[in-house]
């Protein structure tokens, strides 16, 4: 899977995209490969105070429970209700219907120490190369 | 394969294949048919050397069941115990011959079995070898495995009952043991071939061939444990292990004091006696979470009481579920717990077990 362009990455394989003040936080294709099937999400309320670099939820897979960090600092303005019946959807399409949540940042400057789509890709291909040594 | 290893005891082992994932493994393996690579397992041989009745002796005296009850071609789930009661490991022991004995044992715990029983048959008039490095074991189980395995074997499947065995050619090779054993609450097979890695490779994909049409897929660790947890199997260091006794994992029925003196046949008379501190329950979440391994188990007034063995969620049952060590007062069905899950203390149930149970045919 090609890693979107307008999205910025975090070295915990989270992306977000932002659009105005408010951006949209997922799961990378990478990460959700890495857990396997994911059979559980647990996620903050709306009005959720998020941190740049703090764990805000975790997404379990069978076997292993992976806690999510906040790429921004923010306000939580939506979560995405679906992938309570439906967590597999993290599995299917990471970077689309399986958003996260949607923050609204307090800090644009938390966006500069991301990581932009070629980098990430660098990254994801070295950590690759690491687990098949 | 692409595999995605861990590292199992010492050995590489695949968590699940590409071609599946844990859940649709587990679900084939329920469904269909699924195949495993359980060459980690090890195996002990015990033959009679010397006085008749040496190997059977030396058996009896390490296994906690009574294998003067198997026939030649039967195999059963037992347990090589300490002497304070408590489990050096769970096994299957065949019967090969009059005074032939095949134990099958985890992968983890090989060498630490191989050296206790060598140490402990010592006396009796047989011959112990570690038999490990001879075979390559795989698993073939489901609804399917039999119509499976009929296409690349010669033997008869259809006398072989749960827990027997037979010896055919498979996939061309001679004597090879296919038992009707399995770690996964449905019908299978496992086949013990040549150990080279030519030879294992050969049966690994013409088994997969053969099981193409029923739709068989590889499957790794990650739905055996998911299979077995369903199931309620024990898994060495978790449900049993060198702290807990017999009655306390719930293995009564595969324990039979009255055969005679075992190693921990004492200690066991004494616990019986002594009445039980804790006990084995199956535990299924009410509220939205999942109870992982060593988690802890409150009662409803807040009081820790106990530990999770094992938690996951379980592919075909579709819900949370797990074991647990309780109180025996708090083991009936339906009774209400706490368990502990990342600083939330969450609502589960005591349910029957196993969670599930392959239908009858």
């Amino acid at each position: 899977m090609a890693y979107p362009t307008t999205f910025r990455y975090t070295k915990e394989h989270e992306w977000i995209e932002v659009k105005g003040d408010t951006g949209t936080v997922g799961i990378t294709d990478y990460a959700q490969h890495e857990l396997g099937d994911v059979v559980f999400v647990e996620l903050p309320k709306a009005g959720a105070k998020l941190k740049a670099g703090q764990s805000f939820g975790t997404v379990e897979s069978v076997k292993a429970v992976s806690e999510i960090y906040s790429p921004v600092s923010g306000d939580i303005v939506e979560t995405n209700g679906a992938l309570a019946n439906e967590p597999e959807k993290i599995n299917q399409d990471p970077h689309g219907a399986a958003w996260l949540v949607k923050v609204k940042l307090s800090n644009p400057g938390d966006l500069a120490s991301l990581m932009d789509a070629a980098s990430y890709e660098a990254y994801v291909a070295e950590k690759q190369k690491e687990t098949s040594a | 394969m692409g595999a995605r290893m861990v590292n199992f005891g010492g050995w590489d082992m695949p968590v699940e294949y590409p071609s599946g994932g844990i859940i649709a493994e587990h679900l084939a393996v329920r469904t269909r048919v699924g195949l495993f690579d359980v060459s980690h397992m090890g195996d002990i041989r015990i033959e009679r050397s010397g006085t008749p009745g040496g190997a059977l002796a030396a058996v009896q005296h390490i296994s906690m069941n009574d294998a003067a009850k198997l026939s030649i071609g039967q195999a059963h789930y037992s347990a090589l115990l300490y002497p304070q009661g408590t489990f050096v490991d769970d096994l299957i022991i065949h019967r090969l011959a009059e005074e032939s004995y095949l134990l099958v044992i985890n992968a983890g715990t090989r060498e630490k079995d191989w050296n206790w029983v060598r140490d402990n048959v010592h006396g009796f008039a047989c011959a112990a070898r570690d038999a490990s490095n001879d075979y390559t074991q795989l698993a073939i189980q489901g609804p399917r495995a039999a119509e499976t395995l009929r296409k690349l074997t010669d033997a008869d499947l259809t006398p072989i009952r749960n827990y027997w065995f037979t010896t055919g050619t498979v996939c061309g090779l001679r004597d090879v043991l296919i038992a009707r054993t399995g770690y996964t609450g449905e019908d299978g097979f496992e086949i013990y071939v040549p150990s080279d890695a030519a030879t294992s490779e050969m049966v690994w994909n013409r088994v997969l061939e053969a099981g193409k049409e029923c739709g068989i897929l590889p499957c790794g660790l990650g739905a055996r444990n998911t299979l077995r947890l369903e199931s309620k199997m024990a898994l060495y260091g978790h449900e049993i292990s060198d702290t807990i006794n017999v009655w306390e994992a719930g293995l009564d029925r595969f324990c039979k004091l009255e055969k005679g003196d075992f190693i921990g046949s004492a200690a066991l008379a004494a616990a019986k006696a002594a009445g039980l501190r804790r006990t084995l329950v199956g535990l299924e979440m009410i509220d939205r979470g999942i109870a992982r391994d060593d988690y802890k188990v409150f009662d409803e007034t807040g009081t820790e009481v106990g530990y999770v063995t094992s938690g996951s969620a379980a592919p075909f049952l579709k819900k949370n579920i797990a074991l647990a060590y309780v109180p025996p007062s708090l083991s009936t069905v339906s009774t209400n717990l706490l368990i502990e899950i990342r600083g939330q203390r969450l609502r589960a149930q005591v349910v029957p077990t196993p969670f599930y149970k392959r239908p009858k045919k």
